[in-house]
C-alpha cells in the first residue's frame, strides 16, 4: 500500500471530518450511566422494546429475503421492458424520508388506503399492529438487499450455471445448487445491511405502525420516548444500537474497511 | 461630531422610554424570535405571529412545535429557543429548574380535553365510557406528552380504563392519525378539533371529569433578541393576543 505526503488543507479538513463524525459518538459514550447501565437495560420498557427489535427486525429480513432474493434473480437475469424504472422504483425506499415512506403505506395499506378496505374484508389489520411494523421495516430495508444480491448475480461467474445446466439440471436445481452458494456472500451482506437497516426504522414505523410499548414500539422509538423522561434509558437504548452498528462494522470489514 | 453625540443621546432617550413602557404603542421591533411551543398552540401562535408581524414589518418569528416534553429536553439540552410556551406546568418547571427562563412564567391560556372522532360519529361515542368498547380503534397521546397524562387523568377520573392501540408523540398526531380514519377516538384538545376544520368531529367531556389544562409561557434566557421575545409574550397576554387566542378556542387562564 503505497502512502504519500498529503497537502496541509487536506489534513485539516479531514480531521474536522473524522471530528465531525466521531464527536457526537463521544457524547452519547460521555453520558452513559454506566453504573446503573445494567438497571436501566433491564427496565420493562427498554426490554421490551429491545425484545418487540429483535421480533420485528428479523421478520423484515425474512421477509426481504423471501420476496428479496427472487425479485434480485429478475433484475439480474431478465431483460423486460421497463427494467430500469422498476427497479429504480425498488430502490426509492431507500433514498426516500422514511416518513414519507409512513405516508404512503398509510394511503396504501391504512384503514382508508387504496388497498385497506380489501385486506380488512379478508380480516388484515396492518396500522397499529406487530404486522405493520414489519411491513414498515421490510418496506425501507429491502432495497439494501435488493442491491446486494443483484450485484452479487451480475458479478458471478455464469459459466458453473452452464455446465450444470448442459449436464442436464433444472433451472430450479441449477439455482439451488450452483447459484446459490456463490452467491451467498452476497447473500450474507444484503441480509445483514437489510436487517441493520430494519433495527434502526423509525420515521416510516411510527408513522404508519405507530408507537404502542410490546407492539409497535420498537429501539428507536423507545429512545425516542425515552429521551424525555429517562434519558439514561435512552442513552442506554442508544449505546445496544451503537454497539450492534459496530459489530456490523466488523462482520462486514471487507466490504466497508477496505476501499469499495 | 457634536451633532452625532446629540443625536446619541437622544436616541439612547428613546430606547430608554420604549424599554421603560412595558405596553401601550410600542416602537417596531426588528430581529429574529424563535419559539417552542405545544402542538396544540400550532394554528393560534402562527397567527399570532403574523399579527405581530404586521405591526413589526423587520420582525421574524419562526416556530418549533412538538410535545411540550420533547421541548423542554431541548431547550434544556441547549436548543437556541427564545420563547417557551408549554402545555402543563411540569416542562415549565423543568426547564425553570434548569434556570434558563428569563423572568416568571406567566399562565396565557387554558385549555379542555375533548374526544375527537371521525365526522359524524360514525362509530356513535357518547364518552369517555364508548372509548373502552372494543370495537373502538383509540389512540392517546404518550403519557410522557401532557395531552396523554391529561388524558389518562380524565380516564381514570371517569373510572374507565380503555386500552389505546397507539400512544403518538404529540397530541397532532393524535388528531392526524383520527382524521386520516386509522383511529375512531382519540382524547386530543377542543382546540385540535376546532383546527381540523370538519376532518374530525368533537365528543365533549363532562366537567366532572376534565382535566386543568393551562399553558405557561416564559422568555428563555439567553435568547438573542430578549426585547422581541419578551414582545411576543406580552402581545399573547395582551386583549389583542388574547383576541387571536380565543378565536381557536383557548380560554382565558
Amino acid at each position: 500500500m503505497s502512502s504519500e505526503r498529503p497537502p496541509v488543507p487536506f489534513v485539516v479538513l479531514a480531521a474536522i471530518g473524522v471530528a465531525f463524525v466521531v464527536m457526537p459518538l463521544v457524547g452519547l459514550l460521555s453520558r452513559a450511566p454506566w453504573q446503573t447501565a445494567v438497571g436501566d437495560l433491564g427496565t420493562p420498557e427498554a426490554a421490551t422494546a429491545l425484545r418487540l427489535s429483535i421480533v420485528v427486525s428479523l421478520a423484515a429480513t425474512a421477509l426481504a429475503l423471501g420476496l428479496g432474493v427472487p425479485l434480485a434473480w429478475v433484475y439480474a437475469r431478465v431483460a423486460f421492458p421497463g427494467r430500469d424504472i422498476v427497479r429504480a422504483l425498488t430502490t426509492l425506499p431507500m433514498i426516500l424520508p422514511p416518513v414519507v415512506g409512513g405516508v404512503a403505506l398509510l394511503f396504501a395499506f391504512g384503514r382508508r388506503g387504496l388497498f385497506g378496505p380489501a385486506l380488512d374484508a379478508i380480516g388484515i389489520r396492518l396500522p397499529f399492529t406487530t404486522a405493520g411494523a414489519i411491513l414498515a421495516a421490510t418496506f425501507v430495508a429491502m432495497p439494501f438487499l435488493v442491491l446486494t444480491v443483484e450485484a452479487g448475480l451480475r458479478s458471478m461467474d455464469r459459466r458453473y450455471e452452464d455446465a450444470a445446466r448442459t449436464l442436464g439440471a433444472g433451472r430450479w436445481l441449477v439455482f439451488r445448487r450452483v447459484t446459490l452458494p456463490l452467491i451467498a456472500p452476497s447473500v450474507f451482506a444484503g441480509a445483514v445491511l437489510c436487517w441493520a437497516r430494519a433495527l434502526g426504522e423509525f420515521g416510516a414505523t411510527i408513522t404508519f405502525a405507530g408507537n404502542l410499548p410490546g407492539t409497535t414500539q420498537t429501539l428507536p422509538l423507545a429512545v425516542y420516548i425515552a429521551l424525555e423522561t429517562r434519558p439514561e434509558v435512552a442513552i442506554m437504548l442508544s449505546l445496544v444500537l451503537l454497539a450492534v452498528a459496530l459489530a456490523i462494522l466488523v462482520v462486514m470489514r471487507d466490504r466497508f474497511l477496505r476501499a469499495l | 461630531m457634536r451633532l452625532a453625540l446629540a443625536l446619541g443621546v437622544a436616541a439612547a432617550f428613546v430606547v430608554c422610554a420604549c424599554s421603560g413602557s412595558s405596553t401601550g404603542v410600542d416602537r417596531p421591533l426588528a430581529g429574529d424570535v424563535t419559539v417552542f411551543a405545544g402542538s396544540s398552540l400550532t394554528d393560534a401562535f402562527k397567527k399570532a405571529g403574523d399579527e405581530l408581524g404586521k405591526a413589526n414589518p423587520d420582525a421574524r418569528f419562526t416556530f418549533n412545535f412538538g410535545s411540550s416534553s420533547t421541548l423542554a429536553t431541548q431547550i434544556t439540552n441547549g436548543a437556541p429557543a427564545d420563547v417557551f410556551a408549554s402545555a402543563d406546568d411540569a416542562n415549565m418547571q423543568k426547564v425553570l429548574d434548569a434556570k434558563l427562563t428569563d423572568g416568571i412564567p406567566q399562565t396565557f391560556a387554558s385549555n379542555r380535553l375533548q374526544i375527537a372522532v371521525a365526522p359524524g360519529n360514525p362509530k356513535k361515542i357518547a364518552g369517555l365510557a364508548d372509548l373502552a368498547r372494543p370495537d373502538v380503534v383509540l389512540v392517546l397521546a404518550a403519557p410522557t406528552v401532557p395531552a396523554g397524562r391529561y388524558a389518562l387523568e380524565a380516564l381514570s377520573r371517569s373510572g374507565v380504563t380503555a386500552k389505546p392501540v397507539s400512544q403518538e408523540v404529540d397530541v397532532r398526531a393524535v388528531l392526524n392519525k383520527v382524521s386520516l380514519g386509522e383511529a375512531d377516538a382519540g382524547v386530543v384538545y377542543v382546540t385540535d378539533v376546532k383546527a381540523s376544520g370538519n376532518r374530525v368531529t368533537g365528543v365533549d367531556i363532562p366537567d366532572r371529569y376534565q382535566v386543568v389544562v393551562l399553558y405557561p409561557i416564559a422568555v428563555v434566557k439567553n435568547s438573542k433578541n430578549t426585547t422581541l421575545a419578551h414582545r411576543y409574550v406580552d402581545y399573547l397576554t395582551s386583549p389583542a393576543g388574547q383576541q387571536v387566542l380565543a378565536e381557536f378556542g383557548f380560554s382565558k387562564p
